[in-house]
């Protein structure tokens, strides 16, 4: 890879972004298990590749970790049981996006029996360590859900960097802080694996100021660390801005480079995991126990008892609110992650994916929102988007419908961040109109 | 669950801001101003803030109700309009004329045009243009500053910018505390950015177009010969650098595109001061520029993050 490069004293600048509230409320709560709920529902996309089929018919005894779910596709992963126990029935779902999945649900023995055939992997060339992640079933568990195999399944020597997201930017999240605190060392040797197998010069850990408590920790374990890893692993405090933690940004701020239009973080050398991916990656060949459960923030003020609480997958939003002490008084609006990103869910029984890091109710008032009124032009949507963009002009090509318009003005870059709505004082509904903006434009592509 | 929750689209937060608190924040930076206006020509320009508001407000409610459309008198921008108008007035204006102000500011500029954010050029600066072409004499009748307080019928006296060009200079002191004629809110200079500071302080506006403005009036004013000092602080420089330059409809979005309109305000402005048949020319740079803003938001179009930069073909 030529000369050595060196890790970042400094985040480099980046453009826009908002002070949104922190709300870390939870930050100090330690994790809790929840004990197995009666039944889940495995829904076979929970990652953005072809959804899986089931592998597992009505009546089928099932124990954790054993594949419910796969599919051969390439941005596909398998999907694992969470609990034990027998399988209830092959059903279709709506998810949030409005698409219908197939989902297997599962009632509990409440044993938690761990499957037989689970055991580490057998790693000695960088292809077995690409299959094991694969077959760990995990996803950027940041939110987006992009296979992590196939984000650092790339060509040999294309990547130079590893940045690790731990900047946890959106509101209200406290579990990725809690990951830090709470599994350092599995962090760090996650670090090291990947590093070591994939033959990666530098990891950077970028991670927003508000968390020093977990800066420090991830100091002294990459301090110990880097005895045997070279000094090439550091922890890069970011200033807390909404949205650091985006990939993009988070790539722009820890090695300057710019990821350019359509392409992905690869094409600049580096490939970013979130830093509950990594940890859970060292701790999957140490065991060889697949994705089953995710670290989750509760929060929002229609929640008794708000905490971070380790759930297995697929167990619905109800049961988790109850395990936090249930409702406090009627939820306006259930989300599923952050609120500036996070989705609004219709009910509470959706089942939680790999992706969620957070499940927030919100009473009336914290959902209430104003009316939108005429945009006054006052800029702030753009001083505040990280993509360089002008939503007003959008809106306006959106009205007409022009595609190649909103193309030249890169609509497709916008990572509906929520930055410029956060910011407008018009209350303009600008990510629903960027939405539509990028489906005027992909439609005329494909005519 | 029987309830049914609400489902809405991506952020669930907002910052707070809005567009009536916006516009408060602009009203409050004018109180200044207006005190002075009051404080230096009386109870009749009290009387013109108070008209020019009223009937704006009254205006803006009668035509979205005409309009059949949602009402807006609540965002306070009307209210702001009225005021920046009446504070661009002589003081010894007759009320009614100052009404015809508001109609045009209000109806003919904004509404007309779809109401806030829709206007292409700035509605007190055009209404003060249209009250200057159709009543050019009561609109450049100006008291002196004080007069009202003495019992006599009032004394007319000019502008700094008048008596320059009859080569007598008004001192420095007196302009800064705006102790001279001139429209009621735009002769202290003190008060002016006692609110510009408020407004860059609240973030309200962006402090790019009044310093460009106001430096680049200095700036060229020295060069071609004047005293630059007495340029920036006379006639309607800051008030129209601080409070008309700065409108978010009638000005670029994108800290480029206020450079290029400060400066292009300020070129226009002091040509017009030097070499064209008129004493003041504020209101019409900003007016000119306005009509530029498409062209100058065209040319500085920010360039979205990783787009690759095309062959520039405009
Ligand atoms: S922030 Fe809202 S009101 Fe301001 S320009 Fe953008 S869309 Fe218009
Ligand atoms: S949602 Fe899109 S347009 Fe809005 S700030 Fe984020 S990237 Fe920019």
């Amino acid at each position: 890879m030529g000369d050595k490069l060196s890790l970042p004293l400094k985040p480099f600048r980046s453009r826009g972004g908002v002070k949104a509230p922190h709300r870390k409320h939870t930050a100090e709560c330690e994790s809790v298990v929840m004990p197995p709920p009666s039944e889940v529902l495995i829904c076979m996309s929970q990652h953005i590749g072809v959804p899986c089929k089931p592998v597992v018919k009505p009546g089928d005894e099932v124990k954790v970790g054993q594949i419910v779910g796969d599919n051969d596709a390439f941005l596909s992963v398998p999907m694992h049981s969470s609990v034990s126990g027998r399988v209830k029935k092959i059903e279709t779902v709506t998810m949030p996006n409005g698409s219908k999945v197939q989902a297997v649900r599962i009632e509990s023995d409440g044993q938690m029996t761990p499957f037989e055939g689970i055991k580490p992997p057998k790693i000695e060339t960088r292809d077995d360590f690409i299959k094991a992640v694969r077959d760990s079933g995990v996803v950027g568990l940041g939110g987006a859900g992009f296979p992590v195999h196939v984000k650092i399944g790339v060509e040999r020597d294309k990547v130079d960097t590893l940045i690790i997201n731990a900047a946890e930017c959106e509101p209200y999240i406290t579990a990725d802080n809690r990951e830090a605190l709470e599994n350092s060392w599995g962090v760090v040797s996650g670090i090291k694996a990947v590093m070591e197998l994939m033959e990666i010069d530098r990891a950077i850990i970028g991670i927003e100021n508000n968390k020093p408590n977990a800066i420090k920790v991830l100091n002294e374990v990459c301090r110990e660390a880097n005895r045997d890893m070279h000094g090439n692993v550091c922890v890069l405090p970011l200033k807390a801005r909404y949205p650091q933690g985006a990939e993009k940004v988070l790539i722009k701020v820890c090695t300057g480079r710019v990821v350019p239009e359509g392409k992905l973080p690869a094409d600049v050398g580096c490939v970013v995991m979130n830093i509950a991916s990594i940890a859970f990656v060292s701790s999957y060949l140490k065991t060889g126990m697949p994705l089953v459960t995710k670290r989750i923030t509760v929060d929002g003020s229609a929640v008794n008892r708000p905490q971070n609480v380790i759930v297995p997958i697929g167990t619905r939003i109800k049961d988790i609110i109850e395990f936090c002490g249930g409702y406090k008084c009627r939820p306006e609006k259930i989300i599923f992650g952050g609120p500036m990103m996070g989705l609004a869910l219709p009910d509470d029984e959706m089942p939680l994916l790999k992706q969620n890091n957070a499940v927030l109710a919100f009473s009336e008032k914290e959902a209430a929102r104003l009316e939108p009124s005429d945009c006054i032009r006052c800029g702030r949507c753009a001083a505040a988007c990280p993509m360089g963009l002008t939503p007003p002009l959008i809106s306006g090509l959106v009205a007409k419908g022009d595609a190649e318009g909103l193309a030249d003005n890169g609509i497709m870059v916008c990572m509906e961040c929520g930055c410029c709505a956060f910011a407008c004082p018009a209350n303009r509904p600008i990510v629903q109109n960027m939405r539509m903006g990028k489906s005027i434009v992909r439609s005329a592509k494909k005519k | 669950m029987e309830n049914m929750l609400t489902v809405s689209s991506s952020p669930h937060l907002s910052s707070g801001a809005t567009t009536r608190k916006i516009m408060l924040d602009v009203i409050i930076a004018l109180v200044p101003a207006s005190v002075a206006a009051v404080i230096f020509f009386g109870w009749k320009s009290l009387m013109l803030i108070a008209v020019c508001i009223a009937s704006c407000t009254a205006l803006e409610y009668i035509c979205r109700k005409v309009m059949k459309r949602k009402n807006t008198v609540g965002d306070l921008s009307a209210v702001v309009t009225g005021l920046l108008l009446a504070l661009n007035l002589p003081s010894g204006l007759n009320p009614l004329i100052a009404v015809f102000g508001c109609v045009v500011a209000i109806v003919v500029v904004k509404q007309m045009f779809g109401g806030i954010g829709n206007n292409f050029v700035n509605p007190a600066i055009t209404a003060r243009i249209v009250l200057l072409v159709s009543f050019p004499v009561q609109m450049t009748t100006w008291e002196k500053p004080f007069e009202w307080l003495k019992t006599a019928d009032s004394v007319t006296g000019a502008t700094p910018l008048a008596l320059m060009s009859q080569g007598t200079s008004t001192g420095y002191m007196d302009l800064f505390l705006g102790n001279t004629g001139g429209c009621i809110g735009e002769t202290c200079a003190l008060a002016l950015l006692l609110g510009g500071i408020y407004l860059v302080a609240r973030k309200v506006i962006s402090p790019i177009i009044p310093l460009c403005f106001i430096g680049t009036v200095f700036v060229l004013s020295f060069l071609l010969g004047g005293d630059p000092l007495f340029h920036i602080l006379s006639g309607g420089v800051m008030l129209g650098a601080i409070f008309m330059a700065t409108d978010y409809t009638t000005s670029p979005m994108n800290p480029a595109g206020k450079v290029i309109f400060g400066i292009g305000c300020a070129v226009i402005t002091v040509l017009i001061r030097f070499y064209a048949n008129l004493p003041e020319g504020v209101s019409f740079s900003i007016i000119l520029m306005n009509i530029l803003v498409p062209h100058i938001e065209n040319l500085t179009r920010t360039k979205p993050f990783g787009k690759e930069k095309k062959n520039e073909k405009a």
